[in-house]
């Protein structure tokens, strides 16, 4: 595996993002705000996977659309191949967006029903005005075939493929501008085991093909790892941990990734033997004073309630944000 | 609440004043009071005094001033007729017509919601078809055909009921049967369909798991949620009260605001109509505020907004 | 006789289009059945005929009994007596598994009224424990919440305490952690293995996540495309698996720990249930096919002593996680 870090300047760096909502608590009462992305910073080099996991609430999907510009933070940056993300609705923007693209979870809804395949293909090279119509039907034709699709997909509606082949059309219209960012954003939920892996070796070989950086969000680790280069961990709105994904998955060193880890079931290990987080994922309108994960942390101090953690090196490449360093217990760790 | 309450009064407030203000305007736009009410044969000078009179000569936004500046002094204008106050004419009428559409409601609910709740319950069934027919029938059907033919029936071939007027209680068996039937279609149909929805719900096979009969499951899991889009109908059907009779009085010469706002229409009465018309919209809008309050209690889920923010 | 729940040659059709065939599998009493397979392969549909909660245009044939009672196609009254009261079912997603208008302490009463004949009172005070049974916290509050008020962990614990309020014999959950938060996944799925230790419950949990079903089960069935086509021990099923689908599933999972390797996935799609060719199903899909298997449908045959079964023409031998399939 190439060592990205080297590699010419970060395709994609985040700096310090914040974004904040407002939200109703009831029918009646003032909107309160909700720090949905807290101080985030990450960088994507070109040809890289970034894994994005966390649960509801984490703020992932927020990330996935700052970085993808289609919000703008309330603070901090967001860097495209070295120059920020042009204002929303501009015409540089606009043309941005043949280069950055976007991968959803339900392949259905990310497909209009009235319309077959390749024209949705099609729709992007036409809003971008690239090449002739003749090369762009041939475009098309070369983007199914990169899928894994026929020709004969290509009149059909999304209704009439299964969620397998419906998230290859997602896929392709994606890559159609030829981008050099996919934002995946829960992308293989939705599907059962032997379609997943397809979709997720689809995605691999692509990635080696042309060279795509990725951002991979989802709350399904082991997919996670399969897919990414590096991962990144969020809880309430802050990154808590990022290491290169062997490194993170086997010697977590933030007490939550312990738990995510620990409560993804691998085929040996009995329920005893795993260390279960207690209490719920929180509410990001009520975010806890000092580390936002202290209320939950099986190995919360004193000043876990008052100071906030910042993210330092622990080891090369590997950054925690904790007071503490610790490796998970043996036993929760078997195999 | 304070602020909720404000806002939809607010909101009432401006919705009438376009209603008035719209009515306003088009009224004086399309015919002449004067040539209307009295005769065109009437001397030029009679005209041009009522005219006066009326105030028909100022330039329309002059009397639109004055009229506004009147009605926010309570005074909502006299009817060009026979000089009353147009309030009072307008009052006179609305036992009539209430006398008419309340009995119809009753038979619309009474009749309407069980037929879709049955048909829902028994889809597919012949009686379910039957349901669905009838509705079909009950909103396609126009209202003064469905009259015309219920006189037709009733009246003249079996002679049982009187044709039009309003001096018993029997001539009002056929208007509240018209009004009855068109509205209970509709609302069969809208029963039906909200209840459809409701039993597909994974919380109706939960109920069902639990080991309830189908008739508590129905009872106390269905039909509480299906109330709650039925509220919008129903409410509609409540604000319409007072003028939702024009066209069955009319047929059946029932001395209602709904003939009364036909006959001061074509007699460009401009006070009166503008009474009539203040008085829906206000009822409309207090029929729709009271649905705003009833989805709050019926449906839990309104008076709080999901937890936490988009993400 | 501790055989509690019996299912034999089981087939359900909808409009005609047989969507299970033949499925035969038993439960003893406290046992922790788990039940594998992907979308569309009748892994609720069974169950859900088994207590007579699919609609009308659905035929079950074949016998399904508890406790040596049949109880297929039985009349509603029979039905209602058994649910919640016998044998409890809870579903995927239970935030909408719960009446939204109606506050979590009703729904609970009415199962304690349905079931233990307890009300007013006493049935509040018996909620309130249930809801503290089953984890949730604050639990003399939560009583008067509604399902929007809780979280997708807490409805899922909701759902539980009201499967449990009938002390029922056996639990089928079906796909109860697929909506779920991971470490909440984990909570429930341990949540529902301390019930069953602590009550002695029989439980069947139904997935397509062969993690989770491993977690908490015994014994697992593999089902595929309406047939089961393998039954054995948690570990046998990862480390001497029989069925060539099995093997195709274990290849295609992504794993946390070991060394990476390419996902293998099965080659192919999943033929329509009704729709299936003479012959084994899997046949299309599968390397190891011959010409037998065009013709002749395999039937479910034992392996060893304790129920463990495989429906295949050629069966693998003691094939382990090892032996999955190599890119």
């Amino acid at each position: 595996m190439t060592d990205f870090k080297q590699a010419s300047p970060a395709l994609l760096a985040v700096d310090r993002v914040r974004k904040r909502y407002f939200a109703r608590a009831g029918f009646l009462s003032e909107p309160k705000p909700v720090d949905a992305v807290v101080d985030v910073s990450f960088t994507v080099a070109r040809g890289e996977t970034l894994g994005i996991v966390g649960e509801s609430g984490c703020g992932k999907s927020t990330t996935g659309r700052l970085a993808l510009g289609l919000e703008a933070p309330d603070g901090g940056s967001v860097r495209f191949d070295g120059e920020h993300l042009p204002k929303q609705g501009s015409p540089a923007w606009r043309a941005m967006r043949r280069r950055i693209q976007l991968v959803f979870q339900d392949p259905l809804a990310a497909l209009d029903r009235r319309l077959p395949i390749a024209v949705q293909i099609r729709e992007s090279l036409d809003i971008h005005a690239m090449g002739d119509p003749k090369a762009r039907d041939e475009r098309v034709m070369s983007l199914l075939t990169a899928v894994g699709l026929t020709k004969d997909h290509a009149a059909r509606y999304p209704h009439e493929l299964s969620g397998g082949q419906r998230q290859r059309v997602v896929i392709a219209r994606a890559l159609a501008t030829g981008p050099d960012l996919l934002v995946c954003d829960e992308p293989v939920a939705a599907l059962d085991v032997s379609i997943q892996a397809q979709v997720v070796n689809l995605l691999m070989d692509l990635q080696a093909e042309l060279g795509l950086a990725m951002i991979f969000i989802s709350h399904d680790l082991k997919v996670v790892r399969q897919v990414s280069h590096r991962v990144a961990v969020m809880y309430l709105g802050t990154l808590v941990e990022e290491a290169d994904a062997d490194v993170i998955f086997k010697d977590p060193r933030h007490p939550y990734t312990q738990a995510l880890v620990s409560s993804s079931p691998t085929p040996r290990q009995k329920m005893k033997s795993r260390l279960l987080l207690t209490g719920e994922p929180p509410d990001p309108a009520a975010r806890p004073s000092g580390c936002p994960f202290h209320p939950r942390c099986p190995k919360v101090m004193a000043m876990c309630q008052t100071v906030t953690p910042t993210m330092r090196e622990i080891t090369p490449h590997h950054y925690l944000a904790c007071h503490l360093n610790e490796p998970a217990s043996l036993e929760s760790m078997a195999s | 609440m304070i602020r909720f309450i404000l806002s939809r009064l607010a909101r009432a407030a401006l919705t009438i004043f376009f209603v008035m203000t719209f009515s306003f305007i088009v009224l004086r736009l399309s015919g002449d009071p004067a040539l209307i009410i009295m005769s065109p044969d009437a001397p030029p000078e009679a005209i041009i005094a009522f005219r006066q009179a009326w105030g028909l000569d100022d330039p329309i936004w002059l009397q639109y001033f004055h009229y506004f500046g009147a009605v926010l002094q309570g005074e909502l204008g006299r009817s060009m007729r026979d000089g009353r106050s147009a309030l009072v004419i307008v009052s006179e009428r609305i036992p009539a017509t209430l006398l008419l559409m309340v009995p119809a409601l009753i038979v619309k609910i009474g009749i309407g919601i069980p037929a879709g709740v049955y048909a829902a319950l028994h889809r597919n069934s012949r009686i379910d078809r039957l349901v669905m027919s009838f509705a079909v029938f009950g909103f396609t059907v126009p209202s003064f055909v469905l009259a015309l033919v219920l006189v037709l029936v009733f009246s003249v071939w079996l002679g049982l009921l009187p044709t039009s007027g309003a001096d018993s209680w029997r001539h009002a068996i056929l208007p509240v049967l018209t009004l009855g039937i068109g509205g209970a279609a509709v609302l069969a149909r809208f029963t039906r369909s909200a209840m459809l929805e409701i039993l597909g719900q994974p919380y109706i096979r939960t109920a069902s798991a639990k080991g309830l009969t189908w008739s508590a499951v129905v009872r106390v899991h269905a039909l509480p949620n299906a109330a709650i889009p039925t509220i919008t109908v129903l409410g509609f059907m409540v604000g319409s009260l007072l003028a939702g009779a024009v066209v069955v009085e009319s047929v059946f010469a029932w001395p209602g605001v709904g003939r009364l706002l036909v006959v001061s229409v074509s007699n460009r009465d401009l006070s009166v109509v503008q009474v009539i018309l203040l008085l829906v919209a206000s009822t409309m809008v207090c029929a729709n505020f009271a649905v705003d309050l009833a989805y709050g209690l019926f449906d839990p889920r309104i008076r709080q907004a999901p937890r936490g923010a988009s993400r | 006789m501790t055989t509690l729940f019996e299912i034999e040659t089981l087939s359900i059709a909808f409009s005609k289009r047989t969507v299970v065939h033949d499925i035969s599998l038993t439960l003893e009493r406290g046992e922790a059945l788990g039940v594998v397979g992907e979308s569309g392969c009748g892994k609720s549909v069974t169950f859900l005929a088994s207590l007579g909660l699919l609609p009308d245009k659905a035929k079950a044939t074949g016998r399904v009994r508890l406790a040596g009672e049949d109880i297929l196609n039985a009349p509603a009254a029979a039905l209602e007596r058994i649910r919640g009261r016998h044998i409890a079912m809870i579903f995927q997603d239970p935030s909408s598994a719960l009446n939204p208008v109606l506050r979590i302490g009703s729904q609970l009463s009415e199962a304690l009224s349905l079931h233990r004949g307890l009300s007013g009172q006493a049935a509040r005070h018996e909620a309130r424990r249930l809801l503290d049974d089953v984890g949730i916290p604050d639990a003399a509050n939560r009583l008067n919440a509604y399902p929007h008020e809780l979280s997708g962990g807490q409805n899922q614990r909701v759902m539980i305490a009201m499967a449990l309020a009938g002390e029922p014999d056996m639990l089928i959950a079906d796909e109860p952690t697929t909506a779920l938060d991971a470490t909440v996944q984990a909570q429930i799925l341990e949540l529902i293995d301390k019930i069953r230790r602590d009550r002695g419950m029989a439980v069947v949990l139904v997935s397509h996540d062969l993690g989770a079903i491993a977690s908490v089960c015994e014994r697992v069935a593999v089902m595929y495309a309406g047939r089961i086509v393998e039954m054995n021990t948690t570990d046998a099923i990862f480390d001497d698996h029989r069925h060539p689908y099995t093997r195709g599933l274990l290849s295609a999972l992504p794993e946390l720990a070991g060394p990476k390797r390419r996902l293998v996935p099965i080659r192919g799609s999943v033929p329509e249930p009704w729709n299936l060719p003479q012959g084994c199903a899997f046949q299309a899909r599968c390397d190891s096919a011959s010409a037998r298997c065009h013709q002749a449908l395999p039937e479910l045959v034992p392996v060893g002593d304790i129920g463990q079964c495989v429906a295949c023409h050629h069966p693998l031998l003691g094939a382990t996680m090892d032996d999955r399939y190599v890119a």
